[in-house]
């Protein structure tokens, strides 16, 4: 390992490993834990808002707004009941956090969402989980009853005048519930056809028509934290704009994948699939990686990315050079999105690649937006065909209108997740896709696996 | 209420324990399916229509659920299912070939249920655990780096119903029990 490489920082995941932890409440209290609460309930609930407001906190969830901020906007005066969410469906491909949370510490999870729940004044509070974590959706159903039981949760919490019920709600297998408002139609009974907006967000019009907050699990988990050091002190935490810890999920052809938490901008991605994913397989070289999720541009490995910072600093990076924070992967023109690192090496065919990722918004497109539900079909049909003999110096131009004529065009940010892949990888890898229709090899390399 | 559709008293305890939690009684049709899945294996129409009678909606409004979630069903799967991670992190370690050996070993396409109904093999999308693909689950239980050669193994003890005694094979969830590292 490189000598300036930094060492991980654990505060969310600080448990998560430890031989000598469990997901049960006694752990849990053995740390301190619910101690945040009491302090949150000794303090006005506006106040609370305020230190999450100062420690500048962004969403974990993937568009990585203030949390603060939103919180702000809810509508306090239509007298309604206020509503919490938390979104745990983690379906954005690449991403796997919020599980270790969930299944390994799952009181700071319902700590988080309590002290949130009494600082926005709801009356009510769910946990969405996708339905393939069934023992996660247990986990917690044991871990809200052990609260309840000591009085951190549901009647009368820690004594006071103040009730929340925290209720579990799973879905079942749709990535299109991860988008909030298709989430709030979901737990309405409904299919998550997500909502248009603007005008309404759900701080004022969510579930019920009633104002919602909607969070992501690691979102919420920082407000217990943000309570025990006080917002001003989050706020030192990784850089100004970028506060905090993020956990980076890495996935694909490194040789240590896994989850990593880190200062907000203490390392770049050089130095994560590097040193701290131990690089590539031996003889390998590093082609792509997609720095946010499935839905975000993918990154070519021997681009230039230059321009200014909000900040007014110039940068001129590679690949290796981007911070990792909020900002970052978005001035090389990505987003750090839900801060699933996918890397692909040499081996990959590109084309391939594509086609994978095209086949999965095919089939999660709701289908209520007719470029995005026809649009993701021609994509995938198209890339398919690419791949089986069938591809046409053409296709690369074809597929970049049809993932044009979906941006800006749909009721939801799907249409964008799911055009951008294709507008990133046939931009970037142009030659990649003509090759497939001049001098396609007719036989598979056997180093290269087959993605579609 | 008319128990037309067979429920054993502890799913039609649980349901009448989880349709009370929500401020509207829609809002738990998709728990309610589930129950009633995971007891019956599938949501007919009959079930529609009880499950409907009981959130006091229309069959249509259970129905139009059934058929939009990928994990509600009409049809049953095999008695032990089996799906396997096809995205892209769990196709760049290896998950087409795992899909292979299962449909292999199995004797099942994916997509479909053996002839006698005992697998049934399901290539989905991502299982949010991508670090250690290719991700393999059976029934409730997640199953980290199984490729297409650890999966011929994986199957035989499948298949001779060893998986669950083996030492090899550890799921996610087990070892969150047993406290360890994974
Ligand atoms: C297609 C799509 C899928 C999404 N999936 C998730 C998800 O799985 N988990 C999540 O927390 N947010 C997801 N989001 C973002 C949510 O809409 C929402 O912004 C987030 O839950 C807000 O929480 P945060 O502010 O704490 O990040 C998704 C958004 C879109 C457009
Ligand atoms: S953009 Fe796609 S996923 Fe979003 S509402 Fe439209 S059809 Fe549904
Ligand atoms: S891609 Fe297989 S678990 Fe995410």
């Amino acid at each position: 390992m490189s000598v300036s490489t930094p060492k991980e920082r654990r505060i969310i995941l600080k448990h998560a490993d430890d031989p000598n932890y469990s997901n049960r409440i006694g752990c849990y209290l053995r740390e301190g834990g619910y101690g945040n609460l009491k302090k949150a309930f000794s303090m006005q609930p506006e106040e609370v808002g305020e230190e999450v407001l100062k420690s500048g906190v962004r969403g974990r969830g993937g568009a990585g707004f203030p949390a603060g901020m939103k919180w702000k906007f809810l509508d306090r005066k239509s007298g309604k009941p206020i509503y919490l969410i938390c979104n745990a469906d983690e379906s954005e491909p690449g991403t796997f956090k919020d599980r270790q949370i969930m299944y390994k510490d799952p009181h700071q999870l319902i700590e988080g969402m309590m002290i949130t729940a009494f600082a926005i004044g709801a009356k009510q509070a769910f946990i969405y989980i996708r339905a393939e974590f069934h023992e996660g959706a247990r986990i917690l159903e044991r871990a809200i009853s052990e609260a309840k039981k000591a009085g951190f949760c549901g009647n009368k919490i820690l004594d006071s005048e103040y009730s929340c019920d925290l209720v579990v709600h799973r879905g079942a297998g749709a990535y299109i519930c991860g988008e909030e408002t298709g989430l709030i139609e979901s737990l309405e009974g409904k299919r998550p056809n997500p909502r248009i907006k603007p005008p309404y967000f759900p701080a004022v019009l969510g579930l019920y028509q009633c104002p919602t907050i909607v969070n992501n699990v690691e979102t919420l988990c920082n407000v217990r934290h943000i309570i025990e050091m006080g917002g001003e002190e989050f706020s030192k935490i990784g850089k100004p704009n970028n506060t905090g810890t993020r956990i980076w999920c890495v996935s694909g052809q490194v040789m240590k994948p896994g989850y990593y938490e880190f200062e907000c901008g203490s390392l770049t991605l050089g130095q994560l699939i590097f040193d701290i994913c131990g690089g590539l397989r031996p003889g390998r070289s590093l082609k792509a990686v997609i720095p946010g999720g499935s839905s975000a541009k993918v990154l070519r490995a021997d681009e230039r990315f230059s321009g200014t910072l909000k900040d007014g600093t110039e940068f001129d990076w590679g690949l290796e050079d981007i911070p990792l924070d909020f900002d970052g992967p978005m001035a090389a023109g990505s987003m750090s999105g839900s801060g699933g690192i996918i890397v692909m090496d040499d081996t990959v065919d590109i084309v391939e690649a594509m086609a994978n990722v095209n086949a999965f918004y095919a089939h999660e497109s709701c289908g209520q937006c007719t470029p995005c539900r026809e649009g993701s079909l021609w994509m995938r049909k198209i890339s398919q065909r690419m791949c089986s003999g069938g591809a046409r110096e053409e296709d690369a131009d074809l597929l970049l209108s049809v993932a044009k004529q979906i941006e800006g065009r749909t009721i939801c940010a799907f249409g964008e997740a799911a055009a951008w892949p294709t507008q990133s990888f046939v931009t970037k890898f142009k030659d990649d896709f003509i090759r497939k229709a001049t001098d396609s090899p007719k036989e598979r390399d056997p180093k290269s696996l087959q993605l579609i | 209420m008319d128990n037309s559709i067979n429920l054993s008293d502890d799913t039609l305890s649980k349901i009448d324990e989880v349709v009370p939690k929500y401020p509207e009684k829609r809002s738990a049709a998709l728990m309610v399916i589930h129950l009633v899945q995971d007891e019956l294996g599938a949501v007919d129409d009959a079930s529609c229509e009880w499950i409907a009678r009981r959130l006091e909606l229309q069959p249509i409004n259970i129905k139009e659920l059934i058929t939009f979630y990928p994990m509600l069903r009409e049809k049953p799967w095999g008695r032990k299912h089996v799906r396997v991670c096809r995205t892209l992190p769990c196709a760049l370690r290896g998950s087409y070939g795992t899909c292979k050996t299962f449909e292999k070993k199995l004797g099942v396409k994916e997509g479909h249920v053996s002839e006698d109904g005992e697998y049934s093999l399901e290539f989905m999308e991502c299982l949010a655990d991508c670090g250690q693909g290719p991700v393999v689950i059976v029934d409730e239980k997640t199953y980290e780096n199984i490729d297409g050669k650890t999966a011929e193994k994986f199957a035989d003890l499948l298949i001779d119903g060893k998986l669950d005694e083996s030492d090899d094979f550890n799921s996610y969830e087990d070892s969150l029990t047993q406290g360890t590292k994974n």
